[in-house]
């Protein structure tokens, strides 16, 4: 029963944000000890684990092919495709985001989007003015809540487009685990394959929950702005 | 035959180079601590081939392991400021070579695809030309150096060490949590050497009524959403879960699908992972950057999805594992 204080440790280690590596270093020797392992014996059980699963890290192989293509504008390009959406409503503008996200993920271009790549220069001030034009000035708590909006866009996008793809972390994550551990004979593209259903099922329900959001914006602002000029012109 | 190992030794080469890269770049403070991280996860990389067939000594590369999570976990790494394109030149490229640009991108996933399906058990001169069991994995490798031939071609540059180069900065940007999942891979086989196992599935068949699947399937996917919402990480998560239920109970005993009830069980961690302020760079890491009031905004906008999101993740292993 004793062996179990090394759950305890990543656990607490995790919660109290220590380095992650520390705590999971700590975690492995503590275990190791306790489970009656002599200090040489966990030495050779970290080599082992680290040998058989060199396969977890083999997505570095990727990264001077996706620089170069960044060095070269990649992300520009991206941006450049995104803003043919300018004239969307901040809603569908959010579900499109989501789904181009999912799919570029599921291809492994996961630096494509992002907080910092994509939300805040691009999105966020798409969805915005996309409201804007449609309800006029928004209050501080519509804008708040878009912005919200605007970012699980792309987590989400981002959480349940990736697993799709065969060489991403969590997928050799699990492949490298299971083999090492279990030694079986686990291939990643018969995991990316089983991510596929809950992928769909996100599309479709945070898909949902985006486009219904132009419903409790009009809710929330009368038509205001150029949408009720629009308005009065028409019944004129 | 194409071995997997060749492609460890490549990604190891890789590593190597860039250390050597780092270990002469000024602008990193630390540079010597940087070359040593990366330099050591490069020598590890080719060595653990020979501890892989056991003809080498393991104790060594532990060691090894050891001295990377104290040179990364105390500070000893940083990060230099690699040369780059500027802005200007970046958008002046992006307009002359347009979506062009995206097909080094997909051809990567679309040979790596094509490798693990299509010659899967396909023979060359009395062998197999890709090692069996590891097509996949073969498939990344040939795919990542087809799409830098035809990146280089496309962006026509000469030079490939421009592109090791950029993927450097992309290596020190990401940093020591690179190694992360890794290493949670390496504590799970700790672990399952120690017993810990053993330990949590005598606990696990106490509380769970006898081979009851459905409540089984429950346990797992709400014990890794819970346990990423306290720990943040749903990779941390994992290896202790799976230890726990997802093989012993799920797969061993009940004779569940093991891809399906791995990848649904990992995706039910990541349902936790919207929902926790623990996960600072992917929920409040945006809050910041977006200079929202409410700290907690994109994690109610999240929630709803997270929740439903693990109903579907149950019902899928429900359905589709036994």
């Amino acid at each position: 029963m004793i062996v179990l204080v090394g759950i305890l440790v990543v656990v607490a280690g995790f919660a109290t944000r220590r380095n992650p590596l520390l705590v999971v270093g700590a975690a492995g020797i503590l275990t190791g000890l306790l489970g009656g392992l002599s200090p040489m014996k966990v030495l050779e059980v970290f080599g082992t684990g680290f040998a058989s699963s060199r396969s977890v890290t083999l997505f570095a192989v990727a990264l001077p092919v996706i620089g170069l293509l960044e060095r070269h504008g990649l992300q520009e390009q991206a941006r450049t495709l995104m803003n043919r959406l300018a004239k969307v409503s901040a809603g569908r503008l959010l579900a499109v985001y989501l789904v181009i996200r999912q799919l570029t993920a599921a291809l492994g271009l996961t630096a494509l989007g992002g907080p910092a790549q994509a939300v805040r220069p691009m999105i966020a001030p798409m969805a915005e003015a996309a409201a804007e034009r449609r309800h006029g000035t928004l209050t501080d708590k519509t804008r708040e809540r878009l912005r919200s909006f605007a970012s699980s866009a792309d987590t989400v996008g981002l959480f349940f487009g990736e697993d799709c793809f065969l060489a991403i972390g969590s997928i050799l994550l699990i492949t490298g685990f299971v083999n090492a551990t279990y030694h079986t004979n686990l291939e990643p593209v018969q995991l990316a394959l089983w991510a596929v259903p809950t992928a769909i099922c996100a599309t479709l329900v945070h898909g949902t929950r985006l486009l219904r959001l132009d419903r409790s914006l009009a809710r929330d602002l009368p038509a205001t702005g150029t949408a009720a000029r629009r308005v009065m012109e028409d019944t004129k | 035959m194409i071995k997997v190992e060749w492609l460890y030794w490549l990604v190891g080469a890789v590593f190597l180079a860039m250390a050597a890269q780092m270990a002469a770049d000024r602008s990193n403070p630390r540079r010597y601590g940087s070359a040593a991280f990366w330099g050591l996860l490069g020598a590890s990389f080719v060595y653990g081939t020979w501890v892989a067939d056991k003809s080498a000594p393991a104790a060594p590369l532990g060691a090894a392991v050891l001295a990377m999570i104290c040179l990364a976990g105390f500070g000893l790494t940083g990060r230099g400021t690699p040369a780059t394109t500027t802005p200007a030149q970046r958008a002046a490229s992006a307009a002359r070579l347009g979506s062009r640009l995206f097909i080094p991108a997909l051809t990567l996933p679309l040979v790596a695809l094509a490798c693990a399906t299509l010659l899967k058990g396909v023979h060359l001169g009395g062998g197999l030309l890709l090692q069996s069991g590891s097509e996949t994995l073969l498939g990344l490798g040939v795919g990542a150096i087809v799409a830098l031939a035809v990146a280089l071609l496309l962006t026509r540059e000469r030079n490939p060490a421009v592109a090791l180069h950029a993927g450097r900065g992309l290596l020190e940007a990401m940093g020591w949590s690179l190694l992360l999942p890794q290493l949670l891979a390496v504590l799970g086989s700790i672990f399952q050497s120690a017993g810990v196992g053993t330990q949590v599935g005598k606990l696990t068949t106490h509380f769970l009524p006898d081979g009851s699947k459905y409540a089984a399937v429950v346990l797992y996917c709400l014990g890794m959403a819970l346990f990423t919402v306290v720990m943040g990480n749903a990779f941390a998560a994992f290896p202790v879960m799976t230890a726990a239920i997802g093989w012993p109970v799920l797969i061993t005993q009940l004779h569940g699908n093991p891809p399906v009830v791995l990848a649904v069980g990992m995706l039910a961690g990541f349902c936790g992972t919207l929902a926790t302020p623990m996960a600072a760079n992917f929920n409040l890491v945006p809050a910041a950057l977006l200079e929202l009031k409410d700290q907690y905004g994109p994690i109610k906008a999240q929630l709803p999805t997270a929740g439903v999101l693990l109903g579907c993740n149950i019902a899928i292993m429900s359905l589709f594992a036994f």
